[in-house]
């Protein structure tokens, strides 16, 4: 039988959330509360929620395979698609029943060292091809203040991921005056450097296409005021943490 | 077999028994699978030229779109001198010819229509000459004059009311692809010997319509390749002979094409598939050594120069239809070969690469025919030139090919043709959008009140019934194919009779395969209408006086085309085929074989004017989406799946073509250049190996639209160009109510 999973949305054409074309799907749920979340509708996995199995949505993914080339592929995101650690395996190892590239997106806050978290997560790792682990924020304490919650547990997952040979991407949300401390970034990347499997890292710069979703939502948006990051400050960034 | 010393070094013999351009080139041509390293930049001549070029044409920008035109002289292959870009630069111009004796001066055309000839010249503040008013009214017809004599009422009504529009009888019908590459392979002389033959051998004595007719085009065409030679004398070059070099059949093969443009204005005046065999032509003067890559690319270059500078007069309402001055010089680029082998050569390099030389263009019209059995460098090479120009449109050779063949054109657009063996009359399109309008109203135009359909039973229901409304938009259906057909057979009678294309046609076989073209607009809005009258509720909401159904009131969800979702795609396969069936049952002239296309170009604008409010959502008067485009608004699942719902629609059963147009903004393709390219390349596999026929690649953003519509005076606009519906425009010659449409269609952003 097939696992369901609480789905957001789909998006046939993605080109930024993995190598090559992809067909990406959003899942429903979040822990964390990031303040410059441009998908706060995703959070709750109560509302909105389209019901599917992995089967039926790795047949509609399937639809479009013939656009993936020769990296392309699935990819899952959210909302935090870790949440649905049970969907995820089956979606994924259908994948790779089917030749198809699977890349997770996700911001490791569902990681845990328990055993019995990781025999699941363990599972999940055969049939993911590429981790995107997204780092918030290196020191903790303005982890806490950012997301709402620690990254001890998101630091280990990375660990664990390069302790086992798992390809990974390291993404960082480049927020003016909160995420671009230049100490933090090159903490970050001191970080990195003791990862032995990641392919890329890449800086996202803060963009505000997401601020209508607060107000549709009735929530406040903390970080009014607060422009994307200039030219200059991206380049600043990459050069610590890109190179 | 012919021998001549000019064809000195290439291979095979067919092509020598017979005028046979094709196996002369699959018995000659190199295909290239390298990368574009080789390429060379402009030479000085190049940079100065296209300098004085672009100077020309910021000038005829000013001057409201006209730079000169002539008012007192009917052109023809020998009404003037010899004309160059600048006088004081003829000597650097390797390939010569204008149309005129002037650069970017248009030539007075009345054959098509002398009204339409005279307007154009007032409209620009030209006095058109009384002399040749007098002569084209009172001792000679015109083409339009003849059209407008033979209309019945019901042509004329259905004409006004705009259920046909774009119709080619107040302009030259074009579409026609003269084999130039004859004038290059054979010379003039061996051209005129066949013809002759042809004429000998034309009928058996019985003077039926049809030989009696015949008879009097090749002489026509006979007289035309003499004219050819005598305009050729007059840039002091004898085009009797063959082509003995490179330089020498880019300037025959271009002068053929001139032939065309000087005699016809028509709406599309394609120059074909000729870089293979250009190619050929280059090589063997590379190998011999009178020829650098340099010189070569110059050719090229010099030679598309030429190409972005035909210009024609137009008329208001022809401008409305197709804005920003297109002519669909239209140039054929790769492809593979019956045999299997790829034909893209090095010249094929060439041609993209004057969108770099000389920066982006909107003409030539460069058509990549496309496989993903294509050299990848190619591939790589041509989405890197989309993604930096958005000026090259894609056709899929694996669905044209078997049915084409490998020495197909495209004709306009998306229309292919055999080259030198078939020709099409070309036919607009009928507004299959508005005949649902008048299966719902009853025949009665829903703008203008009058009765222009058949007087068949309206709709009288609030709620519209599914089943009701598809079977009164069949015989609806049935009316339109049929009037329109036989309005279609009239104008293509007239246009042979009074304004027959003698120059194209004597650079083709005697004996032509022949299509009827005809063409679907309106396509997306009846899908969704028919989808949402049969998934939803749609009330109707009628004018109390009249009790004509003005608007529609849509209660519930219902699918869309775009979206890969089968209940409105197939909604969309049903609707093409049934419109097929109907336009098959009916005679057309000269026994052509019918074909139709979704394809709107930008009348899609113009069309959505004269259309009421339909059951989809959309407003009367707005515009339709062009093509085969899904509707404004529609598509919610992204590029790939709205590319999906297109490569349902069976490219056999639209054989005139099926446009795509699509956006996407650079940052939503890929995070570098070369993440972009590898993507458009998955995206052009995906889409054509699922067996779509067409894609317009534009990579923008909404942003640099609307900076360009308000500033259109900074230089970096001056050469922005984008793909609309079947060809390429520069954004800032396009009328405001299109910058506005364009800007409205959807662009495939980040999320």
């Amino acid at each position: 039988m097939s696992v369901v999973g609480k789905v957001h949305s789909v998006e046939s054409f993605g080109s930024a959330d993995g190598p090559g074309v992809r067909y990406i799907i959003f899942l429903k749920g979040c822990k964390m509360r990031c303040k410059y979340c441009h998908n706060p509708d995703t959070w709750a996995d109560s509302k909105n929620v389209t019901e599917e199995t992995a089967e039926d949505l790795l047949k509609k993914a399937m639809r479009y395979k013939r656009y993936w080339g020769k990296n392309g592929g699935i990819t899952v995101s959210g909302g935090e698609a870790l949440l649905q650690i049970d969907f995820l395996i089956d979606l994924f190892k259908r994948a790779k029943d089917e030749n198809v590239h699977t890349t997770l997106d996700t911001s490791g806050n569902p990681f845990s060292m328990e055993p019995e978290y990781l025999e699941k997560f363990n599972e999940l790792m055969k049939y993911t091809d590429l981790f995107m682990l997204d780092i918030k924020h290196i020191d903790d304490e303005k982890h806490k203040i950012l997301t709402g919650q620690t990254n001890t547990n998101i630091l280990q997952m990375a660990k664990y991921l390069s302790d086992n040979g798992k390809a990974m991407w390291i993404r960082h949300v480049l927020v003016p005056g909160i995420t671009d401390d230049e100490e933090d970034l090159k903490k970050l990347r001191a970080f990195i450097d003791e990862l032995k499997t990641v392919e890329r890292v890449e800086v996202l710069p803060y963009h505000t296409l997401g601020v209508f979703k607060w107000k549709e939502l009735g929530l406040e948006y903390s970080l009014e005021g607060i422009d994307p990051p200039t030219k200059e400050q991206i380049e600043m960034a990459n050069n610590i943490l890109v190179k | 077999m012919v021998e001549m010393k000019q064809w000195d070094g290439f291979e095979g013999r067919l092509w020598k028994e017979e005028i046979n351009v094709r196996q002369f080139i699959q018995d000659n041509y190199a295909p290239f699978d390298g990368d574009e390293s080789f390429l060379a930049g402009p030479t000085e001549a190049t940079d100065k030229l296209w300098g004085a070029l672009q100077k020309l044409q910021k000038e005829e920008r000013a001057k409201g779109g006209v730079l000169d035109m002539d008012t007192d002289i009917v052109t023809s292959l020998t009404s003037h001198g010899a004309g160059y870009i600048d006088e004081s630069l003829k000597d650097l111009e390797q390939i010569v010819g204008l149309q005129t004796d002037k650069p970017l001066k248009r030539a007075f055309m009345p054959y098509g229509g002398i009204k339409m000839a005279e307007q154009s010249c007032e409209m620009y503040g030209y006095t058109p000459s009384p002399e040749l008013h007098k002569i084209f009214n009172e001792y000679h017809k015109t083409h339009n004059q003849a059209v407008f004599d033979a209309y019945t009422p019901e042509m004329r009504l259905a004409r006004r009311n705009k259920i046909m529009t774009g119709l080619p009888d107040t302009y030259g019908r074009g579409r026609i692809v003269g084999d130039y590459r004859r004038v290059a392979l054979y010379g003039i002389d061996f051209l005129i010997s066949e013809k002759q033959k042809d004429l000998n051998n034309c009928g058996d004595g019985t003077m039926t319509d049809d030989v009696i007719r015949l008879r009097e085009e090749i002489a026509e065409q006979i007289k035309q390749l003499k004219g050819m030679k005598e305009m050729a004398k007059i840039y002091g070059l004898d085009i009797s002979e063959p082509a003995q070099n490179a330089k020498e059949a880019f300037q025959w093969l271009y002068f053929g094409y001139l032939a065309a443009i000087k005699t016809q204005n028509g709406a599309a005046m394609s120059v074909g598939r000729v870089t293979t065999f250009l190619d050929i032509y280059v090589e063997r003067d590379l190998k011999k050594g009178i020829l650098t890559e340099e010189q070569a690319q110059e050719l090229v270059d010099h030679f598309t120069m030429k190409l972005r500078m035909v210009k024609f007069a137009r008329i208001e309402s022809y401008n409305q239809l197709f804005s920003g001055d297109p002519v669909w010089a239209t140039l054929d680029i790769a492809g593979i070969g019956v045999d299997g082998r790829s034909m893209v050569t090095k010249t094929d390099y060439r041609f993209l690469h004057t969108l770099e030389n000389m920066g982006p263009a909107p003409e030539p019209n460069l058509t990549v025919f496309y496989s993903s059995a294509l050299p990848e460098n190619f591939k790589r090479y041509a989405a890197k030139i989309s993604i930096t120009t958005s000026s090259i449109q894609y056709e899929n050779d694996d669905v044209m090919k078997p049915v084409w063949g490998d020495d197909y054109a495209i004709c306009c657009c998306v229309s292919a043709t055999q080259t030198g063996k078939e020709m099409q009359f070309f036919g607009a399109r009928a507004n299959l959008a508005k005949c649902l309008l008048y299966a719902i109203n009853g025949g009665v135009d829903e703008k203008s009140g009058d009765q222009v359909g058949p007087n068949y039973a309206p709709i009288t229901s609030e709620y519209l019934d599914y089943d009701e409304v598809i079977k009164k938009y069949d015989v609806m259906l049935e009316w339109l194919a049929g009037l329109y057909v036989n309005t279609l057979n009239l104008i293509h009678y007239m246009h042979d009779k009074y304004y027959y294309e003698s120059a194209e046609l004597a650079l083709m076989d005697t004996n032509l395969k022949r299509t009827f073209a005809t063409g679907i607009a309106g396509f997306s809005h009846v899908i969704d209408s028919l989808s949402a009258i049969k998934y939803a509720k749609v009330k109707t909401v009628r004018d109390p006086e009249t009790g004509i159904v003005k608007d529609y009131e849509i209660e519930g969800d219902f699918p869309r085309y775009g979206n890969d979702d089968d209940r409105a795609d197939e909604i969309g396969v049903k609707l093409l085929r049934t419109f097929m069936d109907k336009i098959e049952k009916h005679h057309t002239y000269r026994d052509a074989e019918p074909t139709t296309s979704i394809l709107t170009i930008t009348s899609n604008v113009v069309y959505g004017k004269a259309t009421g409010a339909m059951p989809d959502g959309r407003k009367a008067g707005e515009p339709l989406s062009p093509g085969a485009n899904p509707s404004y608004g529609a598509e919610q699942n992204g590029l790939v799946a709205s590319l999906n719902s297109l490569t349902k629609l069976p490219y056999e059963w639209a054989l005139d073509g099926i446009s795509n147009t699509q956006t996407i903004n650079p940052g939503a393709l890929g995070n570098n250049d070369e993440e972009r390219i590898n993507n458009l390349v998955s995206v052009l596999d995906g889409y054509f190996d699922g067996g779509a026929h067409h894609l317009n690649v534009n990579v923008f953003g909404k942003e640099k639209l609307m900076d360009a519509m308000e500033h259109p005076e900074k230089e970096e606009y001056a050469n922005f160009t984008i793909r609309v519906s079947g060809y390429a425009v520069k954004f800032i010659d396009l009328t405001r109510e299109q910058q506005l449409d364009v800007i409205a269609r959807t662009c495939h952003d980040r999320m």
